[in-house]
């Protein structure tokens, strides 16, 4: 048994031992806990996989953005759940049982795993994406080279998913202008535990803000080289955005990105991503097709073009992230 | 067969664990974080079927010769941005149902809807505080 | 084996002490603040520790600077979680353990 397998096999019992735990919880505070460690030991475990942008991802998100979410709906509404009811057992075991069999069926027709001769290592375009990509994209980080150049259309796709999702939080939620101001603004209770009070997480986060930032910076323009790229700075840089936020109140991290200035950014870089696009088919390529950038260096077309996508999608996941952060964050202040 | 397929067997648990929640319980925030487990044994499974024995990260460098398989890494990258946004949609709509209904279990829900229509009237609509900012 | 080596293996073997009696104690106290107690100690320790053993054994500066960097954040932000968490128990008026009383 190797080193490899041996820490597999003791994540993958913390994280069934985990899930388990999360179903049985009744206290939903801590299931949301026991879902951010959750996502920490998937991470881990993408690691293991050798997916390092998807880890990257997964610790951004998984612990940052949804347990913030998860912990502020909770707080705007109830946070117990009641007991199951015991009829309501047996369609989730029959669902469990035949979704099951089915999988662990099928599982049998699976190739070994890590197996170097499965359908997916064997398929040309894995030759084409691991070595053609080096002298057509020229960029060693070959997940930011499919994601922003090879399927660079379907990445679009996902981004505009994104942003419809945010159009729709903020539709359930309400705009992001503050309330009517017909309502009368009402006081604070004094006994609420400001933490911009408090000089200690005041001081630290305040320092720690800057280098948040720049740090989403650095994973967006170093993803060609080394893990990162729009979706991680994106999550990232709002995450930071929402520890200005829970620490210093809505009001002034409101002031810091009006909604307007929001508003434009969730679009602007879905406009820039698109735009891209038809500047490449002005020039006489096809629809993202980098080549047609720089003539004569399709190499240097490609760098600019997935530099500028990798950039408009930064924008646009953390626009639209903060976006859902100050829509239950607003939801919470105005009840 | 139980050493080269366990790991996807355990990808597998982690689904089936997740659909039990979403199936079985009634609070709409639980069935929202059973999703998300059911999510994160696709994610796995993905990136499972992209590993390769001895492989390393898909960033190409010198001396390295074997790499797992970029393209489920990217697929799952944007899955998870894509995961997130949408829990928040569900969380979103979990709100206003609360709001609405003053709970977040589908069976209370279920009940208020099957009073109201036998009384006749839209109790839930009375019930709703703020129709949501225009 | 190098003297270089020798160090970073105790050091690592260190952390890794430091975070198994975190684990234990966290498990094992009484009380929620004890219980906090345990595991600060395995961050800035255990990991600060392991870190200082990766350290001896980089070979490339770049790799040392992040490690660095990471250590440097590390032992900024974990204790001042520490410190917020139990600051808000006391504020909730969560009770401290008494010798004689019943584990919570």
């Amino acid at each position: 048994m190797t080193a490899f397998s041996l820490i597999n096999i003791v994540l993958l019992a913390i994280l069934v031992a985990t899930a388990v735990t999360i179903t049985r919880l009744r206290a939903l505070y801590e299931a949301a806990m026991l879902a951010a460690l959750f996502s920490l030991v998937t991470a881990c475990l993408f690691v293991l996989l050798d997916a390092l942008d998807v880890a990257f991802t997964e610790a951004a998100v998984g612990v940052g953005i949804s347990t913030v979410l998860i912990l502020g709906v909770l707080a705007l509404t109830r946070s117990r759940e009641a007991v199951t009811q015991r009829r309501r057992r047996l369609p989730g075991v029959a669902a469990v049982l035949l979704v099951g069999g089915t999988l662990g069926y099928a599982s049998l027709d699976l190739p070994a795993f890590g197996a170097a001769d499965s359908p997916v290592h064997s398929h040309p375009l894995t030759e084409v994406y691991l070595h053609q990509s080096q002298e057509a994209v020229g960029i060693p980080n070959t997940v930011t080279s499919v994601l922003a150049s090879y399927r660079g259309l379907d990445t679009l796709g996902e981004l505009v998913v994104v942003f419809t999702a945010g159009l729709a939080v903020v539709s359930l939620l309400g705009p992001l202008r503050r309330r009517r101001p017909t309502r009368p603004e009402r006081p604070r209770p004094i006994a609420d535990f400001d933490l911009a009070d408090y000089r200690v997480i005041r001081v630290v986060s305040g320092g720690l803000l800057p280098f948040v930032l720049l740090f989403a910076l650095y994973v967006l323009f170093h993803g060609e080289y080394g893990p990162g790229g729009g979706f991680q700075a994106g999550v990232i840089f709002a995450s930071g955005f929402v520890l200005y936020g829970l620490v210093f109140g809505l009001d002034r991290a409101q002031r810091v990105v009006p909604h307007a200035a929001l508003w434009s950014l969730v679009t602007l870089g879905l406009l820039v991503y698109i735009g891209l696009g038809m500047a490449t088919m002005l020039l006489g390529g096809s629809f993202l097709d980098y080549d047609v950038l720089a003539p004569g260096n399709p190499a240097t077309g490609q760098h600019l073009g997935i530099l500028v996508v990798e950039t408009a999608i930064g924008i646009t996941v953390a626009s639209v992230m903060t976006t859902i952060f100050f829509s239950f964050a607003g939801r919470g202040v105005s009840r | 067969m139980i050493a080269s397929h366990y790991v996807y067997w355990t990808f597998f648990a982690l689904m089936l664990i997740g659909l039990y929640v979403v199936i079985s319980h009634g609070n709409l925030l639980k069935k929202l974080i059973g999703l998300t487990l059911f999510q994160v044994g696709v994610f796995l499974f993905y990136i499972g079927l992209g590993k390769r024995d001895g492989g390393s990260a898909p960033i190409i460098s010198d001396g390295v010769e074997v790499y797992s398989h970029p393209l489920p890494q990217v697929l799952i990258l944007t899955a998870i941005v894509v995961g997130v946004a949408t829990l928040a949609v569900g969380l979103a709509l979990a709100v206003r149902i609360f709001e609405a209904y003053g709970t977040v279990e589908e069976d209370e829900v279920v009940e208020r809807d099957r009073a109201d229509l036998a009384t006749g009237h839209d109790g839930h609509q009375a019930a709703g505080r703020d129709s949501g900012g225009s | 084996m190098s003297v270089i080596e020798v160090l970073s293996g105790v050091l690592l073997a260190a952390g890794a002490l430091a975070l198994v009696s975190g684990g234990v104690g966290l498990l094992r106290f009484p009380d929620f603040y004890t219980r906090t107690h345990a595991a600060s100690v395995t961050d800035p320790a255990g990991a600060g520790l392991i870190l200082i053993g990766l350290l001896l054994r980089v070979d490339a500066w770049d790799t040392a600077v992040r490690l660095l960097i990471i250590l440097l954040f590390l032992t900024l932000t974990s204790p001042t979680a520490t410190h917020i968490l139990a600051h808000a128990a006391r504020r909730d008026g969560v009770p401290m353990w008494q010798e004689g009383d019943r584990r919570r």
